[in-house]
């Protein structure tokens, strides 16, 4: 091999540096200023129990934004989530009714979890539909189903050793909950970061078709994305169901939106190619912290959502303003 | 003191007429890169001034200037001897600029009128469009071009041509002084090309001023009164066509001799490696059948729309055929993905290499492991340290220039993004690499390198197909050609049939070919 | 036009021709005029809203916030019917008109001037509007018994047969026709939206032409909110929620494309005239009412399958013209 004339190495910043100057590194210190500000505003909060409480804000959320996360990244979405809670949450309720025992309801509610998001995946991905117009209509579709199983009636009587998942505590103050989250979270990222599978989800969410054109097989890479988000919309539906004890067809009802915020939020383009996990696991605390914190304060948690709209907006809105007015 | 480093700009004998437009001192900058740095031009009545240059020369810029749609920083515009600003596109079009522009720029769901008139429509009572005296116009515009469409149609339905007329069309609805034509024969089969000169003769009857920028010398030579060189942003000659020669042009384009020579090579041509047989598509292509060996140059020749890519695209996965078997080193292969071509040893370069090539926001080094994960990776599990290694391996040898392997493609050059796009595929080590166009589009100086490297590779043994629609491109490079000619193969040349005669009658379908 | 009348239109005209024919089947009633002038008032503000949706789909945007601009404008003109409650109705009707307008600006503002994605800046306005009702409230209902009756009468007043409510949704189904066939910001809009880098050449300001879309959209969200509260006689913080879903589906089953460029108002009028008559034959045809999520998720489905299998552009078809050809 010859000498090559003009070096080229392999990095200029090494993966840490990146790091740092990142999205992520910004948000991480927002929380921190939130955490703070908490502290300082109210007196329970810093209280481990307090804070354990506040981790049921986000857990069941964060869990299915990991997979939208990766989704989004791939360049599609998925708005039928909470839809899909609902359906996953009814099944279960419905199977409660015959005797099914907590392994039964468990495997049932990830069961329709999947299966809502195949349905999906086959609408995109086999037909090539545009993702945000069929997962608007499934979402419809899936509660739909629910209303015209319950209307305005509600399941209960989930067995005693159900409530372990939502209500259940693993040591002290740590739910069980908070752990699958934690399990969850770290797999999502080794997923993304770490596989050739997660690689391939970056390349087509920057140029499916220069994916494709380099052996990507994209079809399949997305619909696979879009069980895995069916999936984790089942896991969130034993763990919500579990919690409230009950299953309505309004269950999670608007989830989808703050479930795309979270992952905005962690600095995932909502026109895909980039985000990372580390970033929606901040942004899940940053809104978790912020909704414990206001409510704390005896905010409504209406006003809290005008707090999450604007966070949303101006977490894009700021660095596009602060690169149009800073002096050349 | 400051020295300014100029070019010699060659001047000809210009004309002593006033120029209908010229513009003097215009420099543009874009972030990091001066497109223009104090060009002028100057275009005549009834007369046609080409503009030539390499790929980054800087005529798109100047035409973008010349439209309202950038602004200059310095130097300024003149019509008639004034001094005119061009804020918007509007404002370009109201003095009199029009321009067809390289991509044709239209809109599928609108009717054809409406295309021609977007932005200017006739307006009636209460300023709402008036569609009758729109329609009526638009048929005259059309048939003054020898268009035979109809206003009322919807553009989306029309063919590649007729949209081609549509937008000739629209720049001829204003009342234009100005006629820029950016590359307007590029997507053109022989005779729409030809209906395309007797309109810029007509143009030039009228008196309007016509501003000409194509590659195809033979065009050049052929309708341009006058020319203007641009290199590198900035104008290096100008004169009459007919005091200049075709060697004195690309010398100027490109600062040195280049010849038009292309590389030796071995013929060093091996054992059979790809057997086609039987291919067919339902609507694109049937019946294709060929053979290729190491070493081996194979070109495919054919007008535009013969079925060539149609056929590659199918090849490598991207489109099902319906029926026919493929054949690699002698073992029957089932492609029905590009991932499976790419397994099997087949590779595919693109023809649009920025939306199918490369994947702009990921570094160099993903870019060019993307096909080859499976090889630098343990069990789905990413290595890093070995993607680099491969990465260094095949960007090495192509002396690929960038501030790190871990730079975004999009921040390289268009050289250095089609090396690595070339690396990508080299380091699938591949059989068989499909070469859609690979000079389409490309100046001189970088044609020569393509066609070096591709002599190189034929020489390492690797089997090439070339898809090409340049004659003197197919005879200097291909061992072989395949002729296709709607959706069939309409001749197989060796080496010493291959002639411009050949190739153009039997891609024209003309009998007596090759007797 | 005929043409695109012939493929996506028509389709849908005759879909809902089949729709009522089989409702009419078993229950005559449903198809009497008194009957059908009930469902299309009922119609009249999904009508409203999906023109406007339409119009911002037209250009590649998405505008998830239009539920929430009714809510918050509709309460914004209760309040001040409530503070003044002889203020004359044309001001109340333009301060609707101009608020809506005003709130559709400010999503504008932030795709064209900042370049953020319509779905997260309209996602984050949706909430933020709900969420200052509430603050304008402290989360309190304004009540039929406090609004004036001039305010509460407008939509019912009923004018040669037909409420104002549906006279309205007519008129802005006349004028948004002409807008967008004859003028030259109608034609924009298809421009912007079909081919974003060709508009830009025909001097076409694409985001500029969004920012109307999106004030287009908030003007008849706002005029919308007004007749909303005021028919319902109710201003609360979750007035219409998730209206803004059933409004993209009319849209999608009226043929607009969300990909941008294709759509228009007789197609929006037809996709929301088609979930309206379901929702309003429901309850007729004995099905329960908590049917109609479901049906309208699966019209929504099977409209975007079609909608694609008709967009679908041929390939060149080489053998085909070879065949002609000889």
């Amino acid at each position: 091999m010859s000498t090559a004339s003009h070096f080229v190495p392999d990095r200029l910043q090494t993966p840490l540096e990146r790091r740092l100057k990142s999205w992520e590194s910004l948000l991480m210190l927002v929380a921190i200023g939130i955490f703070i500000a908490n502290s300082f505003a109210s007196p329970y909060f810093l209280n481990a129990w307090n804070l354990s409480d506040a981790t049921f804000n986000f857990t069941e959320k964060a869990m299915i934004a990991f997979a939208m996360a990766l989704l989004i990244i791939s360049g599609e979405i998925d708005l039928s989530v909470a839809a899909i809670i609902a359906l996953a949450s009814t099944a279960m309720g419905a199977a409660v009714q015959v005797g099914v025992g907590t392994p039964g309801l468990v495997l049932i509610g990830l069961s329709v979890g999947l299966l809502c998001g195949a349905f999906n995946g086959i609408l995109v991905t086999g037909l090539g539909l545009p993702s945000i117009v069929v997962t608007i209509g499934t979402m419809s579709l899936f509660r739909g189903i629910s209303f015209i199983i319950l209307g305005d009636q509600a399941y209960r009587g989930y067995p005693s050793d159900f409530a372990f998942f939502g209500q259940g505590y693993v040591w002290w103050v740590i739910s069980f909950e908070f752990v699958l989250f934690a399990i969850i979270a770290a797999i999502y990222a080794v997923i993304l970061h770490m596989t050739n599978f997660g690689r391939a989800v970056y390349a087509i969410g920057n140029n499916a078709t220069g994916a494709l054109f380099s052996g990507i097989r994209v079809a399949r890479v997305k619909f696979i994305v879009f069980l895995m988000t069916g999936l984790m919309s089942g896991v969130a539906a034993v763990c919500l169901t579990s919690r409230l004890g009950s299953t309505r067809p309004s269950i999670a009802f608007g989830w989808e939106l703050e479930i795309v915020t979270m992952v905005v939020l962690g600095g995932v383009s909502i026109l895909g190619g980039s985000g990372s996990i580390p970033g929606v696991v901040i942004a899940a605390f940053v809104m978790g912290l912020v909704t414990f914190g206001l409510g704390l304060l005896n905010v409504p948690g209406i006003v809290m959502s005008i707090v999450i709209g604007a966070l949303l907006i101006s977490v894009i809105a700021l660095p596009r303003l602060w690169a149009m007015w800073r002096p050349r | 003191m400051q020295l300014e480093l100029r070019p010699d700009v060659s001047v000809y004998a210009a004309p002593d007429v006033v120029p209908l437009l010229s513009i003097s001192g215009v420099t543009k900058t874009f972030p990091g890169v001066r497109a223009l740095s104090d060009v002028s031009l100057k275009l005549y009545p009834g007369k046609v001034t080409a503009l030539v240059g390499e790929n980054g020369a800087g005529k798109s810029t100047v035409v973008k200037v010349l439209t309202g749609i950038y602004q200059p920083d310095d130097g300024e515009v003149r019509i008639d001897g004034r001094p005119v600003r061009f804020p918007t596109p509007q404002s370009a079009e109201s003095a009199g600029v029009t321009a067809i522009h390289q991509e044709t720029v239209l809109f599928d769901e609108l009717s054809v009128a409406e295309n021609i008139f977007l932005g200017h429509a006739p307006k009636g009572r209460f300023g709402l469009i008036d569609k009758d005296t729109m329609a009526a116009r638009a048929r005259e515009i059309l048939s003054d071009i020898g268009a035979k469409i109809e206003p009322g149609a919807t553009l989306k339905d029309l063919g590649t041509a007729n949209k081609h007329l549509v937008a000739i069309a629209r720049a001829l609805s204003i009342d234009a002084r100005v006629v820029i034509m950016d590359e307007p024969s590029a997507a053109l089969s022989h005779t729409e090309i030809e209906e395309l000169y007797e309109l810029v003769e007509e143009l030039k009857r009228q008196g309007k001023a016509i501003l000409f920028i194509s590659h195809k010398f033979e065009e050049i030579f052929r309708i341009a009164d006058f020319f203007t060189v641009y290199r590198d942003g900035q104008m290096v000659g100008e004169g009459a066509i007919s005091d200049v020669s075709e060697p004195e042009l690309v010398k100027m384009m490109v600062g040195r001799d280049v010849s038009q020579i292309f590389p030796e090579r071995d013929h060093n041509i091996g054992d059979e490696i790809l057997v086609v047989d039987k291919y067919e598509h339902p609507t694109e292509f049937a019946d294709i059948g060929f053979t290729l060996r190491r070493g081996e140059i194979l070109g495919f020749y054919g007008l535009v729309g013969a079925g060539r890519s149609e056929f590659m695209q199918a090849l490598f996965g991207i489109t099902r055929p319906s029926g026919g078997t493929v054949k690699i080193d002698g073992a029957p292969v089932t492609i029905h993905s590009p991932a499976d071509a790419v397994k099997s040893g087949i590779v595919y370069v693109p023809e649009d290499r920025g939306r199918q090539g490369a994947i702009g926001a990921l570094p160099i080094f993903q870019n060019v492991t993307l096909p080859s994960l499976a090889r630098t990776s343990r069990k789905g599990f990413l290595k890093l340290a070995e993607e680099f290694k491969l990465t260094r391996e095949y960007t090495e040898r192509l002396e690929l220039r960038a501030a790190s392997l871990d730079t975004d493609v999009s921040n390289l050059s268009g050289g250095n993004q089609q090396k690595v796009v070339i690396a990508k595929w080299l380091a699938t080590q591949p059989k068989v690499i499909i070469l859609d166009e690979p000079t389409k589009g490309i100046d001189i100086g970088s044609k020569a390198a393509v066609h070096e490297f591709m002599a190189e590779l034929s020489d390492q043994g690797l089997a090439v197909i070339m898809i090409s629609s340049e004659i003197p491109e197919i005879i200097g490079m291909s061992d072989r050609v395949i002729v296709m000619r709607e959706g069939r193969i309409a001749a197989e040349l060796d080496r010493a049939n291959i002639t411009p005669e050949t190739l153009v009658s039997h891609a024209a379908g003309i009998r007596e070919a090759g007797l | 036009m005929k043409r695109i009348l012939a493929s996506r239109e028509l389709l849908l005209l005759v879909a809902i021709g089949l729709l009522l024919g089989l409702i009419s089947l078993r229950f005559p009633a449903f198809i009497a005029p008194s009957k059908l002038v009930d469902v299309f008032n009922d119609t009249s503000p999904l009508i409203l809203l999906a023109i406007g949706q339409m119009i911002v789909i037209l250009t590649k945007c998405i505008d998830l916030s239009v539920a929430a601009n009714l809510a918050l404008t509709g309460m914004v003109v209760s309040l001040i019917n409530l503070a003044a409650p002889g203020l004359p109705i044309t001001v109340i009707l333009a301060v609707a008109i101009g608020f809506g307008a005003l709130l559709g600006m400010f999503n504008g503002i932030l795709v064209w001037k900042l370049a953020i994605p319509p779905i997260v800046v309209t996602l984050g306005t949706m909430t933020i509007f709900r969420g200052v009702i509430f603050l304008l409230t402290d989360g309190k209902w304004v009540n039929s018994h406090e609004m004036s009756d001039a305010f509460k009468a407008v939509p019912r007043t009923v004018i040669a047969g037909l409420p104002v409510l549906s006279w309205i949704a007519i008129a802005a189904v006349i004028l948004f026709t002409v807008v967008m066939t004859r003028t030259s910001l109608g034609r924009a809009f298809y421009a912007a939206g079909g081919n974003p880098h060709a508009a830009t050449y025909a001097g076409i300001n694409v985001g500029r032409t969004q920012f109307w879309a999106f004030t287009i959209s908030g003007a008849l969200a706002g005029l919308t909110g007004y007749l909303w509260v005021s028919r319902f006689a109710v201003a609360y913080v979750d007035v219409a929620g998730g209206f803004e879903l059933t409004v993209v589906a009319a849209c999608v089953i009226g043929g607009v494309s969300i990909m941008g460029g294709i759509g228009s108002v007789p197609g929006a009028l037809l996709g929301a005239l088609f979930l309206g008559i379901i929702a309003n034959a429901l309850p007729v045809v004995n099905i329960s009412p908590f049917w109609q999520m479901a049906i309208s998720g699966g019209a929504i489905i099977i409209a975007v399958v079609l909608n694609a299998q008709a967009n679908r552009t041929p390939g060149r078809i080489i053998l085909k013209r070879a065949e002609h050809a000889t």
